[in-house]
């Protein structure tokens, strides 16, 4: 699995009230609610991220509340993988099941912004095409990617209970 | 084995767990609200099972837009309320007969010492106080969960905070726990669950337990949990009634670190804006003059939070230009602040009162503030944009801080208004 983006960069603690502030929440819709991802911190986040992108972060990302519409505001402002330093645990959670790819890795001074990333999401191997550089991300437990490889945790289920 | 460790082991149906180990355990109960709800649905809907596992195992309560403020609101909570109807769900706290999910699960008797519980709501963690081990899930987590009965959790490392001591007058479980987070920092106990025990925690009442565990998701906690104690029973038995199964650290558990804390030495602390780990004893705060103040939410909306606020503001009156907001926290806390005569010294006081739900904590209605604009709160977070403008600051403190700055239009130590 391997998807691929320009690098926007943020830093520690970005917490979901940032990512999709809760006034928003009511609006269900994955497309609306992308139109606000990140607009606490950056609110031309959605235009940049228009052509994919990779976002890159620092320690804590998606620290907060448990809402899945974090996640899912992201991956429908096509972000194809959100690579940080640490996780909050529920966003770790939450983007795994929603099937946004998602990884453990401190990217600081190995990607700036707007790089070409290309990234393998099993095997953690990122690829700085713009600098020529690559670096392994902590992979992904093995019960998250075979959540992954499923296509998320619905999906996921569904087999384990021979719906599919 | 500690307290997490044994209670993941009986939900599990293994013998033994440690941390790092991956189990699958059975849920005793799960909770979902009006926010969360709809895409839980969505998700269970999208899974394909016709039955929630265990209806009488589901708890759904209403809080987060109570009354709902918009039609889309209003559509979203009619949905849940539909689920709810197909799928038998008894444990409903529709609008005005609930409250706040985490203050209405402890009172209603929805948590046992124990017990494994998931909720739609990174805020569960609450549950802890009554020696629970109860944590946050996302929507597709808790859909998975409500088609299954079981979830998979990774025994988590267990950090106990040992906390000797006890508190001055004036000084909270609030003040405990932001001293707590200021301390770790915001991930401190990222992917960790956080134990609590020591004599100050002893001599808290279950409101002041709450708070402590409702606040461990903020240093990243997967739970924070009290060891239960006869008091924890009492409250139990008087609630949920028996069989009543209490789980404790074994004497010879291990936790992957202990901090000592001397509550007699803590002053009232503030966490100052953007972050809930930015925490300084309310002595080096200086002068920060308020717009608004809000007493209320899961953390502090409880009757032994009000009763606090009230004894502050008894007789005095809210600074001019300066707006207090209190919300109790569920229907029972609004009866009895109402027997006992504390919604009178808040209206009194120049307070305006909400009825019970989560009120401007969500920043979506009740409270909002606008662009510069300064709160300080009773509640939980004060990340950018939570309470409405993003350009708005906000300051967390226990009640009766809050209620202190309120009279003073600044920041203010409650001891000294107290003592005025």
């Amino acid at each position: 699995m391997r998807v691929r983006g320009k690098a926007v960069i943020y830093g520690d603690n970005i917490d979901t009230d940032v990512i999709i502030p809760g006034r928003y929440l009511v609006l269900q819709d994955p497309g609306e609610l992308a139109k606000h991802a990140m607009e606490g911190v950056d609110p031309s986040f959605p235009e940049k991220a228009k052509g994919g992108v990779i976002l890159v972060a620092g320690k804590n990302f998606g620290c907060g509340s448990s809402r899945e519409e974090a996640p899912v505001a992201l991956k429908h402002a096509n972000v194809r993988c959100v690579i940080a330093k640490s996780f909050a645990r529920i966003f770790y959670r939450n983007a795994i099941n929603i099937g946004l790819p998602i990884l453990e890795a401190d990217l600081r001074g190995f990607a700036s912004e707007g790089d070409e990333l290309e990234v393998n999401v099993i095997s953690g191997v990122i690829e700085n095409e713009t600098k020529g550089k690559q670096v392994k991300a902590k992979p992904l437990p093995p019960l998250a990617i075979e959540i992954v490889k499923a296509g998320g945790l619905t999906k996921y289920v569904r087999k384990k209970l021979g719906l599919e | 084995m500690n307290i997490v460790e044994k209670i993941l082991a009986r939900a599990a149906g293994e013998k033994e767990v440690s941390p790092g180990q991956i189990v699958d355990a059975r849920v005793d109960r799960a909770m979902m609200h009006d926010l969360t709800g709809p895409r839980v649905i969505d998700s269970f809907k999208e899974i394909g099972v016709d039955r929630v596992w265990d209806p009488s195992k589901l708890i759904v309560v209403f809080d987060h837009d109570v009354p709902p403020s918009t039609v889309k609101a209003a559509e979203l909570q009619k949905k849940v309320r539909s689920f709810v109807r197909e799928q038998g769900v008894k444990h409903f706290y529709d609008v005005g007969r609930g409250g706040i999910c985490h203050v209405v699960m402890l009172e209603k008797g929805h948590v046992k010492p124990g017990e494994l519980i998931i909720g739609a709501d990174s805020h569960t963690v609450t549950y802890g106080a009554l020696g629970a081990f109860a944590t946050g899930v996302g929507a597709t987590d808790m859909a998975a969960a409500l088609a299954t009965g079981s979830i998979w959790l990774r025994v988590p490392e267990a950090l106990r905070f040992e906390v000797g001591g006890s508190l001055q007058k004036h000084v909270y479980a609030k003040d405990l726990i932001l001293h707590i987070i200021g301390m770790i920092g915001s991930d401190g106990a990222t992917y960790k669950a956080m134990i609590f025990s020591g004599k100050a925690v002893g001599e808290l009442s279950i409101d002041g337990r709450a708070t402590l565990c409702n606040m461990s998701i903020e240093a990243g906690a997967k739970a924070g949990i009290v060891e239960p104690d006869e008091k924890t029973i009492e409250y139990v038995r008087e609630r949920a009634g028996d069989p009543i199964n209490p789980i404790r650290s074994d004497e010879d558990a291990s936790f992957s670190k202990t901090f000592e804390i001397d509550a007699s030495k803590l002053e009232p602390q503030v966490a100052l804006p953007p972050s809930v780990d930015k925490v300084k004893p309310i002595s080096e705060i200086g002068e920060v003059e308020i717009d608004q103040g809000f007493i209320g939410t899961c953390t502090n909306g409880r009757l032994d939070d009000l009763r606090a606020a009230a004894e502050i503001l008894r007789g005095r009156k809210v600074k001019d230009g300066v707006r207090l907001v209190i919300i109790p926290g569920s229907q029972e806390v609004y009866r009895k602040a109402l027997q006992e005569g504390l919604i009178s010294i808040f209206v009194e006081a120049g307070a305006i009162v909400g009825g019970p739900g989560c009120g401007p904590c969500i920043g979506i209605s009740r409270g909002v503030l606008a662009d510069e604009e300064v709160c300080i709160s009773s509640a939980n977070r004060n990340f950018v944009g939570r309470m409405g403008s993003p350009k708005a600051k906000i300051y967390l403190a226990s009640p009766a801080t809050v209620a202190a700055s309120a009279i003073k239009g600044r920041i203010t130590d409650p001891r000294e208004v107290a003592e005025e």
